[in-house]
């Protein structure tokens, strides 16, 4: 803003928005907080925030209880795996909509979009008896495919912006250099995409590790990921603050890092580019 | 620019994607419209025949039918007045100059990237519970008696929770959209003695229109199928039965597939008729 500030302003702005901030991150920093506290702290009366004897205690029983590991493992495959997936299977589609668009592709795009749509519990039923008859539920590779079609019309999307920047003049000169579409995609655009790519796998990591339809509803004991591991913790049995914010910060720490670097693309990626 | 040779190779590459999203889409759609017209219940006899329109009828027939629109309504109603609301007020602030921005920003951005188990578990115990719960301690300090929050407040407790899920997501979309805005056009309106409240309504606002549309259409799609948050704090129970959680019931607890699959798709109609507003959008900005 080109507007001269007075510095009361920019004091009161700065404590107002300070305020504000910290009040919607407090329940994140309060689980934090609480997952170093013993199991008596966690729900002591008055709460303490900060004055309490520090303790890894609550780590170290969650890692070792419940195959935590094992959860941790399923999250990172699915969402990695599933985005992996998606990005391969849409890099092509992207890239021959951005450049060699034809009357259709608009529709195309839309069509896409309209897939997004679709609800989960729609179609759940259809899934699960899918997935029984496949032998595939509560499998890492069925939740792989699920995540990875439900996320594809994101990430083709994101990635057809993302292109859509990329100067046809570049290609058009490679091409008079002779160059083949293979050599294209491989020396020109895929440098000149990376980027795109990069923030594309972000956004989808972050949504595939979140996602709680299909991962709850489709695994039990081999293949759930962690938002199924903490779904868990619904109905427990004793103390249980301290140890369930524990497991909670291992759970959201990875997604939070790496969502606080995607935010700029999170807006256009998440509007299918009708905000930017 | 574009050769016979490499449009036959971009229709090759556009393939796959289109495949399987068709496959994606049509398959399971296809197979939930077999099943709306079945009476079929796999734990009970399996497949007992041709039901015509009955489970349609059943379904919108039932006790737990409109209670269960009007959760869903009040829900995605409460959950977008709150939301678009402070997320304007948010997005003003953030967009004035002060320190540590960045910082602010993420802070409040924060909420978006925590899965919804989590959250859900941990405004359940953490906060909303009776006797352990933040809120219960707050209560108490002040002489009240603390709130069953989840019990006896469920729908406001629930509307809490997903609007602070989903508060980063609007703010972050009207900052942006907010960023945009030339702010000469401010200068040249408060010079010539515009109001701080005119200024916002005439200029800020309207600016923000598409913005704020886009934010209602998308949260309104995600919002009609919230699981979840309703799965791990009340269950359905207490009035928060919404449409897609009272499918999910009836297809996976009491596996009345038959009827489960009627509801699945008027859900299906219903987010349909979310998306045509939301495609009609986007699809404008295509072609700019």
């Amino acid at each position: 803003m080109a507007r001269a500030v007075t510095p009361q302003r920019k004091i009161i702005n700065t404590a107002a928005a300070w305020a504000v901030g910290l009040a919607i991150f407090f329940p994140i920093l309060w689980t934090i907080l609480t997952s170093f506290k013993t199991e008596a702290q966690a729900i002591a009366d008055p709460p303490i925030f900060l004055g309490f004897d520090w303790t890894l205690e609550n780590y170290k029983v969650v890692m070792e209880r419940s195959d935590y590991a094992k959860y941790l493992w399923n999250s990172i495959i699915i969402a990695g795996g599933s985005t992996l997936l998606g990005v391969i299977i849409a890099v092509p589609a992207a890239w021959s909509m951005a450049f060699v668009p034809s009357r259709r592709t608009k529709d195309i795009l839309m069509w896409m979009l309209s897939t997004k749509m679709l609800p989960a519990v729609g179609v759940l039923y259809p899934i699960y008896l899918l997935f029984i008859k496949l032998g595939i539920l509560d499998s890492q590779i069925g939740l792989v495919i699920v995540l990875m079609l439900i996320n594809l019309p994101i990430i083709v999307w994101m990635l057809y912006t993302y292109f859509k920047e990329i100067p046809g003049e570049i290609l058009e000169a490679a091409r008079m250099d002779g160059a083949t579409l293979k050599e294209e995609v491989i020396y020109i655009l895929t440098p000149m995409a990376v980027p795109g790519i990069a923030s594309t796998i972000l956004l989808n990591v972050i949504l595939a590790w979140n996602e709680a339809f299909w991962t709850l509803n489709l695994t039990a004991a081999k293949a759930a990921p962690l938002t199924a591991f903490i779904a868990s913790y619904s109905s427990p049995e004793g103390l249980f603050y301290a140890k369930l914010s524990a497991a909670s910060t291992m759970a959201i720490a990875p997604i939070l890092i790496l969502g606080w670097f995607s935010q700029k693309q999170l807006v256009s990626g998440l509007t299918f580019g009708a905000v930017k | 620019m574009a050769t016979q040779h490499s449009r036959s190779a971009a229709r090759l590459m556009l393939a796959p994607a289109v495949i399987l999203l068709l496959g994606w889409m049509l398959v399971p759609l296809i197979m939930t419209l077999y099943f709306s017209f079945k009476n079929y219940l796999p734990l009970r006899g399996g497949d007992l025949g041709w039901a015509g329109f009955e489970n349609y009828t059943r379904f919108v027939t039932s006790s737990s039918f409109w209670p269960s629109v009007a959760t869903t309504l009040i829900i995605v109603g409460g959950v977008l007045f709150i939301t678009v609301i402070l997320g304007i007020f948010l997005a003003i602030l953030l967009n004035q100059p002060m320190w540590g921005q960045g910082i602010v920003r993420i802070l409040v951005i924060a909420p978006f990237f925590v899965m919804p188990t989590v959250s859900a578990l941990v405004w359940k115990n953490m906060f909303m519970d009776p006797n352990y719960g933040l809120l219960a301690y707050l209560w108490e300090f002040f002489g009240a008696t603390p709130v069953e929050w989840l019990s006896k407040a469920s729908m406001p407790s629930i509307i809490t929770i997903v609007s602070w899920q989903w508060l980063p997501f609007a703010t972050l979309i009207l900052l942006t959209a907010i960023q945009s805005l030339d702010s000469e056009q401010l200068e040249a309106a408060e010079m010539d003695g515009a109001s701080a409240t005119k200024r916002f309504a005439y200029i800020t606002l309207p600016h923000l229109g598409r913005a704020i549309t886009v934010v209602i259409l998308i949260q309104t799609i995600f919002l009609l199928s919230i699981f979840a948050e309703i799965f791990v704090t009340t269950g359905g129970a207490f009035g928060t039965k919404t449409l897609s959680y009272l499918i999910f019931q009836r297809v996976l607890e009491s596996q009345n597939v038959g009827l489960g699959s009627a509801g699945g798709v008027y859900a299906i109609i219903l987010a349909n008729i979310v998306a045509v507003f939301l495609m009609r959008i986007v699809g404008k900005n295509l072609d700019a």
